[in-house]
């Protein structure tokens, strides 16, 4: 193991750590071997379509992460992760758009089709610089960071926490939302950014480089989850806890409370981003549907299903009710609401701690997630 | 023999009978056939002279012949001289009735007819002259559309015809409309003393005319006429003033009810009911329920659809908080996460039973039309019930919470639960209570938006984030506060619309609210004292 004592390094010394990176990378080994290795009549094989299926699993579990991270450690019940994930991946979409160059169905060599077809003349302001890979890379984090900071900076100077917090973020991403739709704003409306090409020079449609963004998704959510764990073992994450349970009596004690929140609520807006950003060349599209709140709170569904604050269990979470989507989606598409309103409703009121509560349960002192017990809410 | 007779007799009878009958038709109708025939001449100035001999004459057949007459459709026959009305001039074969009695006459050949012909002149003096016929009807509503009808389109014949009219009539609107439209008719000739009879019409027409006259070369009359345009154009703006006005009542009035049962589950129990839209799409259901079964009587049905949608809502609100929310004490966002998972499943069970699709409910007739107030300004009556709606069901709310028992233990519940407990309240029945209340007051607020909008399973999810944010911005237990929100909200989104679009101003308004908690996290009217520290 690594020796360094670096923050980001300690927590690979973790015991839950080390079994959960462990068997995320040997499912990606083992996925990457079935997919290359054996011919795609066998049983064992996995096409490429599932693994772009799977790639998405992964780059919701990496935004289920960033969500357990506020809710779980910080008590910030957050409805509009959403919004975040998907400004990343508008981020990325746009570097998408400029990619396709005069291929569009029109041929301009600057304008996307969807500014063509509106007789748009010149490109607007903010879509300069997209056509650079790493401009638009630096948004993909900037652009969900700033509006975390801006929106977080307002929220928790004055002090706005627990269902109210949650209420206006649910109206972020609202709002966000309905901006998104126009036409006039230069997102392509409701069509949203689609028809990608290419990405850094691959073909997207090539299945290695369908491959190549699983196993990139894969390597993401490994850091994130690091990152996330070593945020919340250190002295900072400690205080966030402390936050969580006791807001004013950390505060009495001289911490500024509003600026651990303010960081981590930015740190975990640009995982966010990071998610979109790799959602997007994946799924080949991306609209405002990412931006309505009903998609926001299924990512909490998905920690409190795994269980909150232990990110492992917002990882499991996330696996299980997007695998149990596209089942559902695919036999009796009716059926599906009904189980995910039935989801909601069982693992509030029956398992407040989630699947990963079950675990901890059965093993009562080892695994217990450490910043310990039952998260008491802020009081609103 | 004597059978012989009376057949001879009675044979006789019939052709007397037969040859008197047309006699005895066309004996009252010699005056008739003599002013139709005056229309039958070659020079128009007489054909002018015979309609004006038609009026005159008074007779009541006159508006069908000068209608006929106008569309061509008065025509005689070549051989018989009689004047027939053609009902349908096509193919060889044309069917007639007679002028004269407007009975059907079979059928003749175009080749036999010969057509009244009428002028351009002619024409547009036949439409006034009918004009004018109609202002002679006793329906004082059909005076009224007629008088409106002659606004612009008065001529100088019908002049001396009007005046005599404007003396006669006995209702003010009519006589308002028709020398609004004989001063029309003069600014048009150049008179600049009418510009004063059209001073603060909202009539296009009016104002058409006097736009014209406002360019015209004659100074005085054209200074006249625009400071009559300037008056017009001051009206105008506090019309659409009190229109936007109108409209954002009626959109704040629809918020209040959606945000005021939420007011009372979120701001008295502290619990965040993600569900209370759906209980308003089961409000809404309710009534399009009660007028499947009260067919052809949409009045009775919305009224008893009252207290069912009440009702409804109410006991799937008991449902919610015996089987969810009590477990869920104290943990807001749980209840938040598990109210959302009953939405989607209320939902979702509306989509398998009724249908995906939006009903349509029918409004009763006393509630379509609406109010006018003035030429540009009028009130739909639809929204002005719901805005009454929304008043009294708030007014109930205000007096249930602070005059009956129920609302007493209420709020001793929400201060002090341990205190209250102790005091013989039996909180748990305060609770379901509270929380049946807050539904079925969400159920009102379906009955009434199924009035104004789609009945749809998606009903509910529209009105949540703004209902929420009425609560928010008005200050949580605060009905006031929610009330004061919600109008407030309302006129605001109305007030943007005009120049920042629909979809913008509500924008506009959200992120207006964010900021807004920013500045007082409790909204507009916090709670005060012991209770706000929760």
């Amino acid at each position: 193991m690594l020796a360094s004592r670096s923050w980001l390094s300690r927590p690979l010394h973790e015991r839950s750590t080390r079994l959960f990176l462990g068997v995320l990378l040997a499912s990606l080994a083992v996925v990457t071997l079935l997919n290359l290795a054996l011919p795609a009549g066998h049983t064992l094989h996995v096409s490429t379509y599932t693994v772009t299926l799977l790639g998405k699993y992964l780059c919701y579990a990496l935004l289920a992460v960033a969500v357990d991270l506020v809710w779980g450690y910080l008590g910030i019940l957050s409805l509009g992760h959403g919004a975040f994930f998907a400004l990343g991946g508008y981020a990325m979409g746009m570097y998408l758009m400029r990619q396709i160059g005069d291929r569009g169905v029109y041929g301009h060599p600057v304008l996307p089709d969807f500014m063509v077809f509106l007789d748009w003349q010149s490109l607007p302001w903010y879509w300069h610089g997209f056509d650079m890979a790493w401009f638009a890379f630096l948004m993909v984090l900037l652009a969900p960071g700033l509006l975390a900071l801006v929106f977080g900076f307002l929220a928790f100077r004055s002090r706005v926490t627990g269902v109210y917090l949650s209420i206006i973020t649910q109206a972020l991403t609202f709002a966000l939302m309905l901006a998104f739709f126009r036409n006039e704003m230069g997102f392509g409306g409701n069509n949203g950014l689609t028809d990608f090409k290419e990405l850094l020079g691959v073909d997207l449609t090539d299945d290695a480089t369908r491959l190549g963004l699983f196993l990139a998704t894969g390597v993401a959510l490994a850091l994130g989850y690091l990152l996330c764990r070593a945020i919340v073992a250190s002295k900072l994450g400690r205080v966030c806890v402390a936050t969580r349970d006791a807001e004013a009596r950390t505060r009495f004690l001289g911490y500024r409370v509003e600026r651990f929140q303010l960081f981590v609520f930015v740190v975990s807006a640009m995982l966010a981003g990071v998610a979109g950003a790799l959602y997007v060349p994946q799924v080949g599209i991306i609209n405002p549907g990412e931006f309505s709140p009903i998609f926001s709170i299924e990512i909490v569904l998905w920690v409190a299903l795994g269980g909150r604050g232990t990110l492992y269990g917002a990882v499991i979470g996330a696996l299980l009710v997007n695998y149990a989507k596209t089942v559902f989606t695919g036999v009796m598409p009716d059926a599906w609401l009904f189980a995910l309103g039935g989801l909601f409703v069982l693992v509030t009121v029956l398992l407040p701690r989630g699947i990963a509560g079950l675990l901890a349960y059965r093993r009562p002192r080892r695994a217990a997630p450490d910043p310990s017990t039952t998260p008491r809410e802020a009081s609103a | 023999m004597r059978m012989i007779r009376s057949l001879v007799q009675g044979l006789l009878c019939l052709v007397v009978v037969a040859l008197a009958a047309p006699a005895a038709v066309a004996a009252p109708d010699d005056d008739g056939q003599a002013l139709l025939e005056a229309l039958d001449t070659r020079s128009y100035a007489d054909k002018g002279q015979a309609i004006e001999a038609l009026v005159a004459s008074g007779d009541e057949r006159t508006r069908r012949w000068l209608e006929a007459l106008l569309d061509g459709k008065l025509q005689r026959h070549e051989d018989t001289g009689r004047f027939v009305v053609v009902l349908e001039n096509r193919g060889r074969q044309w069917p007639v009735i007679d002028a004269l009695t407007f009975a059907a006459a079979g059928e003749m050949s175009r080749r036999e007819l010969d057509r009244i012909g009428i002028n351009n002149a002619l024409r547009g003096r036949l439409q006034s002259t009918l004009a004018v016929l109609d202002l002679r009807v006793d329906d004082v509503r059909a005076r009224r559309e007629a008088a409106r009808e002659l606004l612009g389109n008065v001529e100088a014949a019908m002049l001396a015809p009007l005046q005599a009219l404007v003396a006669d009539e006995a209702d003010d609107e009519v006589k308002r409309l028709l020398e609004q439209a004989i001063a029309i008719h003069r600014l048009a000739q150049g008179d600049a003393a009418a510009v004063e009879g059209l001073a603060g019409s909202l009539n296009p027409e009016a104002r058409a005319a006097l736009s014209a006259a406002a360019r015209s070369d004659d100074a005085a009359l054209a200074e006249a006429a625009s400071g009559a345009l300037a008056g017009i154009e001051q009206k105008q703006k506090l019309n659409r003033g009190v229109e936007t006005l109108y409209f954002g009542l009626s959109l704040g009035s629809v918020l209040v009810l959606a945000a005021i049962g939420l007011a009372i589950t979120f701001g008295v129990m502290g619990v965040i009911n993600m569900a209370h839209g759906e209980l308003m799409m089961l409000g809404a259901y309710t009534t399009w329920g009660m007028q499947q079964l009260l067919p052809g009587q949409p009045g009775l049905a919305l009224i008893l659809s009252i207290p069912a949608g009440f009702l409804v809502a109410a006991l799937a609100g008991v449902a919610i908080e015996r089987s969810v929310i009590q477990f869920l004490k104290g943990r807001p966002l749980e209840t938040l996460l598990a109210t959302f998972g009953v939405s989607l499943i209320l939902q979702q069970l509306v989509r398998t039973l009724i249908s995906p699709l939006n009903r349509s409910v029918v409004s009763p007739e006393w509630m379509s039309g609406s109010l006018m107030i003035n030429e540009g300004l009028s009130l739909t009556l639809n929204r002005l019930f719901v805005l009454g709606f929304a008043l009294l069901v708030f007014a109930g709310l205000m007096l249930v919470m602070r005059r009956t028992r129920l609302g007493l233990e209420v709020r001793a519940v929400t201060q002090n639960r341990a205190m209250a407990r102790s005091m013989g309240i039996r909180a748990t029945r305060v609770d379901i209570l509270t929380f049946a209340l807050g539904a079925g007051v969400a159920g009102l607020a379906g009955v009434a938006l199924s009035q104004l909008t789609n009945v749809g399973p998606n009903l509910g999810q529209n009105y949540i984030i703004d209902s929420f944010m009425v609560v928010v911005f008005g200050g949580v237990g605060n009905l006031w506060g929610t009330l004061v929100a919600g109008l407030s909200l309302g006129v605001i989104n109305q007030v943007l619309e005009p120049w920042a679009g629909a979809v913008l101003a509500k924008i506009l308004v959200l992120v207006f609210i964010i900021l807004f908690i920013q500045k007082r996290p409790r909204g507009l009217f916090p709670q005060k004292g012991r209770a706000a520290e929760g």
